[in-house]
């Protein structure tokens, strides 16, 4: 069965994009509200699993940092957008799209403020994540 | 010397009270901006730095000259000011320029301030030099009339009729009152003897004298007026002051007398240069402050300006900051004394400004008056009732703080809405105060001054402007509308001042603690959907953030929830609390094994450096006696925990809101100097409260003796041993704004100690604001550290039976949380690098060696990837560091 949630976002990605969808873990290995990092074709990636038992994918890497921590951050909401926050300085980035809410006074070590996102879809209780042949933000958010 | 330093001119200022150390404040502050050209010498006939004289009564319940000190301590090691203390001046040479100390020695100066003060006036009653008789002006005054008074007290004790001590005040002016205050403070009985129709009459007319003296009745102390004293008499027993004998053939039997009439200026040091003197004594100076030699100046009480000596702190700071500023090439001049006084005698309040005895031609005066509950309150209006000439406020003195800056100015309205009790609300509340109205006399802060710190200098909060303008940081009395300006101003510029926690709860922290703690609800999800906040055209209040979840995590945690990684609790908690580590910048954790009180056995740590050892992790004594061992993966903590448990530690707490570490000394076990068994205490300590969660981190620390070495007094809760028992001190704490903690109770039993701290702490919690340190929250407690020691100590709120069964029920459910981590596998399955690799170590770590140890390789190193170490496989858990 294919998650509601999953499908909305899978459905927004435009074109026949090169890709194939990776099982990753059961989804219910994900506590809710409390992520998890996942290395999938060497790359690392925070999933999250919310209430409505949608699944997100977002980098693993902090951008503010560098350090692979994102998983371990909160989770919660600014103004109803599901958000999480860096661990390690408190940024807060939407758990849609990745991108950077609230930034404080502080710059990203990385090119980019936000997080890379990956489609993700449940099929039978499995979270499987589009890993895109020579994937990158661009290809992703198009 | 360099040669900016020869060509300093040399400022010696000559007295080191409260004008003097406003006048190198103020000299200083901005002699700096200008390259420096004043070295400042001054000379104080007190041992102590300059302090708080106008506080002297609160050195009667805090017994720590410490709390008295005035401003930055740190003014006094600056490398252009020095202090010489025990150091009086003997004579001025006008002639040759220089003065001559006690010892002999003299002194070069360019500029002489005078800055000698008052001494207390001793009327010529016969018997004024019995052994008994004290004066009230310096602490030295204060902790002998103390020392006489338990010293007659233990007398008592032994004698046929055990009766209380009996103290009599000669004076009935500002500091007779508070004399009377001190004696009453100290258990003895008082009873103030007043020569003038009423109390306080120099400040305030008959109608509120009457008012106060039914006001100081009822503090229980006895109040004679219109009484002359003509002899103090000896007891034939003891020889010392026995009797007091009035004019009026009265007497009164007494043990100790306290002689406050009034003060008179130290201008012996000018009268002996020649300089002229008023009058009624005092150096006379010009509106400069200049005396008739270009080169001497005064400052403060010993200055005779206008014609007289001013006894009053506010008018010797104008002159300080007059002088500071003519020394500095300025043309400032005195603008005349503000005489508003306000009486710091608990429970009794008095203020008074302007003219308050209406002797302004045609001045009318608009009075109301309750005598049955002691209150009287007069405003004097020019003839056309329109302009605030001067107030007089007894028993209630709300409006004094808003109306005193308003003198000279037009009142809006009817003048008598400000002080009658239907219309004090409203008149107030419409008041705005002309920029250039005086709000904080002490420091001569304008209400303009206020505003611009917040609109032009983008202070948010009460704190910022006080720290910024200075304004209500020393007698504190203006507080109240330095806060009301400071709120408006917010407003107007679109902060908004509220105490909402963040976006999903208007509650503040203690708000939602109560409201959490009495609607018994013990998840995240019955919390926000009972309390959070709606916002207007969504479902719900969403699901928390970053802010308000720990705040959560932490109030659930402080009522007994169970393990913090509990079902939902899990989610609530900070980057450490989440995985029970502290999470170091490359995304690894170090570990801090728990030591309590800083004791450790030699097989202890045997045990902690061969974990460190097998697990590659680097190692440093922290600030808290303990071991850190960085570098831990998040899958190897687990492994980690149970190395320690195996060998009996647990790990600790050295991240969160939580109690930290209890730092001891050795104490009496070993040291020679040691009173008390410090290291047992702190062990004690450490082991009761570990575990507790609270608004902020926590510190505590124990030391065997008074020399302090474990520095407890830079802690939230500091014990420091006496000979009788134990001594606890509260609102410390390092950090960006290092504070002392005070002096909160004495000579305490182990287990008084122990009820103090459970107490202190668990109202702690229970009250603060999020990320409020102690320090902070003692202060926004109604009545500040007294407050607080009256709820915790005195139980004045009836909480004192809840807090200490809070506190037992924290210490009867404490569990060491790591292991139940190890013991649960639904926990234990959060540890894991990867969920689909949960052994694979980040492949992105590297580390560098330095001084024989790993650290996290820097972005340089990483992009030659030379000689980096990377982690391997937890199986081999080792990390080689080649030397």
């Amino acid at each position: 069965m294919m998650n509601a949630g999953a499908t909305t976002r899978s459905e927004q990605t435009s074109g026949p994009a090169p890709s194939t969808w990776v099982a990753v873990c059961q989804r219910a290995e994900l506590g809710v509200e409390r992520g998890i990092a996942a290395l999938v074709d060497g790359q690392q990636m925070a999933l999250f699993r919310l209430r409505d038992d949608s699944v997100h994918a977002v980098q693993q890497r902090d951008p503010f940092s560098g350090a692979n921590v994102m998983s371990r951050g909160i989770v919660g909401t600014r103004q109803g957008e599901p958000t999480v926050a860096g661990p390690m300085y408190k940024q807060v980035f939407s758990l849609r799209t990745g991108a950077c809410l609230e930034r404080g006074s502080y710059e990203p070590v990385d090119d980019s403020a936000d997080l890379r996102t990956w489609d993700v879809q449940v099929l039978d209780g499995v979270v499987h994540v589009r890993a895109p042949h020579n994937g990158s933000v661009e290809d992703v958010k198009s | 010397m360099t040669s900016a330093d020869q060509q300093r001119r040399h400022l010696v200022v000559i007295g080191g009270g409260m004008a003097a150390q406003r006048l190198v404040e103020a000299l200083v502050a901005r002699d700096s901006d200008t390259d420096g050209r004043w070295q400042v010498s001054v000379f104080a006939e007190e041992p102590l730095k300059p302090y708080d004289r106008v506080a002297l009564t609160s050195y009667f319940s805090a017994r720590d000259a410490d709390e008295l000190t005035l401003g930055d301590p740190g003014l006094w090691d600056q490398p252009h000011v020095r202090l010489y203390r025990d150091r009086k001046i003997e004579s001025i040479d006008r002639e040759a320029q220089q003065v001559t100390d006690r010892l002999g020695e003299t002194w070069n100066y360019d500029e002489l301030v005078l800055a000698t003060g008052s001494s207390a006036a001793m009327p010529p009653i016969p018997g004024n030099d019995l052994p008994g008789v004290f004066v009230y002006r310096t602490i030295d005054d204060v902790a002998a009339l103390r020392g006489w008074v338990e010293a007659k007290r233990e007398e008592g004790k032994g004698a046929r009729f055990d009766r209380p001590v009996r103290g009599a005040v000669i004076g009935g002016g500002l500091l007779g009152l508070e004399a009377a205050g001190a004696l009453k403070a100290l258990d003895a009985q008082a009873t103030v003897i007043q020569f003038g129709t009423h109390l306080m009459d120099a400040q305030i007319d008959l109608g509120g004298g009457q008012a106060l003296k039914r006001l100081i009745n009822d503090k229980f102390i006895a109040v004679r007026t219109d009484t002359v004293t003509q002899e103090m008499r000896p007891s034939r027993r003891t020889g010392h002051v026995g009797r007091l004998d009035f004019g009026d053939g009265g007497r009164l039997d007494v043990d100790v007398v306290v002689v406050a009439t009034g003060v008179r200026p130290r201008d012996e040091l000018a009268r002996d240069a020649g300089l002229a003197i008023g009058e009624r004594g005092g150096a006379v100076v010009d509106l400069s402050c200049h005396t008739e030699d270009p080169h001497i100046w005064a400052i403060g009480e010993v200055a005779c300006i206008e014609g007289r000596c001013i006894g009053l702190v506010a008018p010797g700071y104008a002159m300080a900051e007059v002088v500071a500023d003519r020394l500095l090439g300025g043309q400032a001049t005195f603008p005349g004394a503000d005489t508003a006084t306000k009486l710091k005698l608990q429970g009794v309040d008095v203020a008074s400004f302007g003219d308050a005895f209406a002797r302004t031609e045609d001045s009318m005066e608009i009075v109301y008056a309750d005598p049955v509950a002691g209150i009287y309150k007069k405003l004097v209006m020019s003839d056309d009732g329109k302009t605030l000439l001067g107030g007089v406020f007894v028993g209630d003195v709300a409006a004094y703080a808003s109306l005193r800056p308003l003198q000279g100015s037009e009142l809006p309205g009817d003048p008598s809405s400000y002080i009658t009790p239907t219309g004090s609300g409203d008149g107030l509340a419409g008041l705005e105060l002309p920029d250039d109205a005086g709000v904080c006399s002490c420091n001569n802060v304008s209400a303009g001054t206020i505003r611009s710190a917040v609109t032009e200098q983008g202070c948010t909060d009460l704190a910022g402007v006080k720290a910024c303008t200075r304004a209500g940081t020393s007698c504190g009395s203006c507080l109240p509308l330095v806060k009301k300006i400071t709120t408006t101003e917010l407003e107007k510029v679109g902060v908004e001042v509220s105490n909402a926690l963040c976006e999903h709860f208007e509650l503040s922290r203690a708000q939602l603690f109560d409201a959490v703690r009495v609607a018994e609800v013990h998840t995240f999800t019955e919390i926000i959907d009972r309390f959070g906040y709606v916002p207007e055209g969504a479902a719900d209040a969403g699901r928390g953030c970053d802010i308000c979840k720990p705040v959560i995590a932490s109030i659930l945690a402080s009522l007994g929830n169970g393990h913090i990684l509990d079902g939902e609790q899990e989610t609530l908690q900070d980057t450490n609390d989440h995985v029970m580590a502290n999470m170091q910048k490359d995304g690894t954790y170090s570990v801090v094994p728990r030591v309590p009180g800083g004791e450790i056995t030699p097989d202890g740590l045997l045990v902690i450096g061969q974990v460190a050892k097998d697990f590659g992790l680097y190692t440093k004594i922290t600030g808290g006696q303990r071991i850190d061992m960085f570098g831990a993966r998040i899958e190897q903590l687990p492994q980690i925990w149970r190395r320690l448990v195996e060998h009996g530690f647990e790990s600790g707490h050295a991240y969160g809101k939580s109690l930290r570490t209890v730092k001891s000394c050795v104490g009496s076990t070993w040291c020679r100097y040691g009173v008390q068994d410090s290291v047992a205490m702190a062990v004690e300590l450490e082991l009761r409260y570990r575990g507790l969660r609270s608004p902020h981190k926590l510190k505590l620390g124990v030391s065997g003796c008074a020399r302090e070495c474990a520095e407890a007094r830079g802690k939230d809760v500091g014990v420091i041993a006496t000979d009788k028992g134990w001594n606890v001190y509260v609102g410390g704490n390092g950090g960006f704004t290092p504070r002392h903690a005070k002096l909160l109770a004495e000579d305490l039993t182990s287990e008084e100690l122990l009820r103090t701290i459970d107490r202190f702490l668990m109202y702690y919690i229970r009250t603060a604001d999020r990320l409020q340190r102690t320090a902070a929250w003692i202060e926004d407690v109604e009545g500040g550290l007294e407050g607080v020691r009256e709820v915790i100590m005195d139980d004045s709120l009836g909480i004192a039976a809840d807090l200490d069964e809070a506190m037992s029920r924290h210490v009867g459910a404490y569990r060491d949380e790591w292991r139940a981590v190890l013991e649960d596998p639904e926990k234990l399955s959060r540890f894991s690098s990867f969920v689909n690799a949960p052994t694979t170590p980040d492949p992105d770590l590297a580390y560098a060696s330095e001084r024989g140890q790993i650290r996290p390789a820097t972005p340089q190193e990483r992009d030659a990837d030379e000689d980096l170490i990377r982690p391997v496989l937890i199986a081999g858990t080792t990390l080689e560091v080649r030397a």
